[in-house]
């Protein structure tokens, strides 16, 4: 059974079509990166995988039931920036997780219970590289290393989807290659299913195992909200070559140029 | 010679720059105090600075020959307790108000225009309701303050609230957070400084409702003793009063500022480099 399974679905605002006729399975264990022009709905679909949007019309289930209305556990999320708590250490931020689902109705832990939840988040913060900055404010960290510590809250709830919303466009190009290899391998040990929006599709060709191009169809020049976007192009990465890549920048390009 | 908004005074110059207003308010008063002097000695406007040191000592340091009290130590002790009541209350009840209003769109629909109608009644024009409701006592006063000062605090919380990134709530969400928990781990520790800061920024206006309030109805009190004495026009215990009244307002706002840069240290970091 697929994890995430997508039939016919509709986006619209009013007259505004963001997507349309939209048909997609993801099943456990794949790594999804979303690319396309801007404007294109990827964004929208992935708040839709949130919990933050709900679709129009059309079949939207996780693990064959309808998706839940709101964000919550399943599915983990890190975005851009903001994702961290400001007035929590490194620590404190990757326990919150554990102490909000053990302690209903104070969202804290003390004593023994406050001692495993700190093992465990201790390793966790190993296993993204920061456990050298566990008593570190998040300001006192570099961008990069916010973006681990996001990851890292998000992986401790064991989260049956993950997503990542442009995760690394906001860092350097050799820091955002440090946390390719570090997501990569995240991914590989905990058996991971990712799903990530990226504006860069380069990331996007060498990063997961299936690359998904939103970008519309139809386009009415006098009406440019008249069609929405869809999945263009779903390719395994093992098939991605220079050609193709290179075809589907031109075509991204060309759009935004004529929405420009 | 570098342009003028490029010069930058060194330390030394810097505070002896800070200083030099000072210095010359009191020369200036001193010059004009006995000038006036001189011309008639019976002036009670600006009086000698040997006509201060015995008021001062009558009213801070001699017991009143009627209740055996100091003045000045009672009159500060009973506006005190007024004033921080008053902030106390204020700043709970923004806080029970100002999260609800920020976060919840129920609470936010239903009573946000009822905060901004009633945050618009001048307090002081509800004084006389509050004195017939609550008599001429302590809680009269204090109920001022409170009137005055919450709606401030609590859209100044309420703005703050709704400035949490939506992101930030969202991943709370996304490890299992619920509106209550969310509140207590996320929402109320982040407010905690920010409620200071407002408090802080209120406290002037607290002081005119009490100085306000102590004028027309008290028998102690900073405010009711400047307005008492000025019928006898007693600038020597007037002006000592009104140094006395700045220096706590100064103090209060130093002590607060300090603590939370003490209690939260995430709070200022981003702050202090700015």
């Amino acid at each position: 059974m697929s994890l995430i399974s997508v039939k016919n679905l509709y986006k619209e605002y009013g007259d505004n079509v963001v997507l349309e006729k939209l048909n997609l399975e993801i099943k456990e264990g794949e790594f999804c990166t979303l690319v396309g022009p801007s404007g294109c709905g990827k964004s929208t679909f992935l708040k839709m995988l949130l919990g933050q949007e709900t679709p129009t019309r059309g079949t939207f289930l996780f693990e064959g039931k309808p998706f839940p209305k709101e964000p919550s556990v399943e599915r983990g999320i890190v975005f851009q920036r903001y994702s961290v708590f400001s007035h929590l250490n490194v620590l404190e931020n990757v326990m919150l997780g554990i102490e909000l689902e053990k302690s209903r109705f104070f969202g804290k832990l003390f004593g023994a219970k406050r001692k495993e939840a700190k093992k465990i988040a201790m390793d966790m913060l190993e296993s993204v590289g920061l456990e050298n900055s566990a008593y570190k404010f998040p300001s006192e960290l570099s961008g990069g290393m916010q973006q681990r510590l996001s990851i890292a809250q998000s992986l401790v709830k064991k989260p049956k989807l993950l997503l990542l919303d442009e995760p690394f466009g906001a860092l350097d190009p050799g820091i955002s290659a440090d946390m390719h290899t570090l997501i990569q391998e995240l991914w590989k040990k905990n058996n991971l299913t990712l799903v990530m929006v990226t504006h860069d599709l380069h990331e996007g060709f060498h990063l997961g195992t299936r690359l998904l191009v939103f970008d519309k169809i139809r386009h009415d020049p006098h009406a440019p909200d008249r069609f929405g976007a869809t999945i263009t192009y779903d390719i395994p990465i093992s098939d991605t070559s220079e050609t193709t890549l290179n075809k589907i920048d031109k075509s991204i390009k060309k759009r935004e140029k004529n929405d420009n | 010679m570098k342009r003028l908004m490029n010069l930058r005074p060194s330390k030394g110059t810097a505070i002896f720059l800070g200083l030099l207003p000072f210095l010359l308010v009191a020369i200036m008063y001193l010059f004009a105090s006995d000038a006036r002097l001189a011309e008639n000695p019976n002036d009670k406007l600006l009086p000698a600075l040997t006509t201060f040191s015995e008021a001062i000592d009558r009213m801070a340091f001699t017991p009143s020959e009627r209740t055996g009290e100091i003045l000045f130590v009672q009159d500060t002790v009973s506006s005190l307790k007024r004033l921080g009541f008053g902030v106390l209350i204020s700043a709970i009840l923004a806080l029970l108000m100002g999260i609800p209003l920020g976060l919840i769109p129920y609470v936010r629909n239903g009573l946000s225009p009822f905060v901004a109608a009633f945050s618009m009644v001048p307090p002081l024009a509800v004084l006389p309701i509050l004195f017939i409701v609550f008599g001429m006592g302590e809680i009269a006063k204090v109920a001022l303050i409170v009137i005055g000062v919450t709606p401030l605090i609590v859209r100044d919380l309420q703005q703050r609230v709704s400035e949490i990134p939506a992101e930030q709530l969202i991943k709370a969400q996304t490890l299992g957070g619920s509106t209550w928990t969310i509140v207590l781990r996320v929402i109320l520790p982040q407010m905690l400084p920010r409620l200071f800061d407002a408090v802080r920024l209120t406290l002037g206006t607290a002081w005119i409702f009490l100085i306000s309030a102590e004028a027309i109805a008290a028998t102690e009190g900073l405010g009711y003793r400047i307005f008492l004495v000025r019928r006898y026009m007693s600038m020597d215990v007037i002006l000592p009063y009104v140094a006395w009244i700045t220096f706590l307002a100064f103090l209060f706002d130093f002590i607060i500022k300090k603590f939370t840069y003490k209690m939260f240290p995430w709070y200022t970091a981003g702050k202090e480099t700015k």
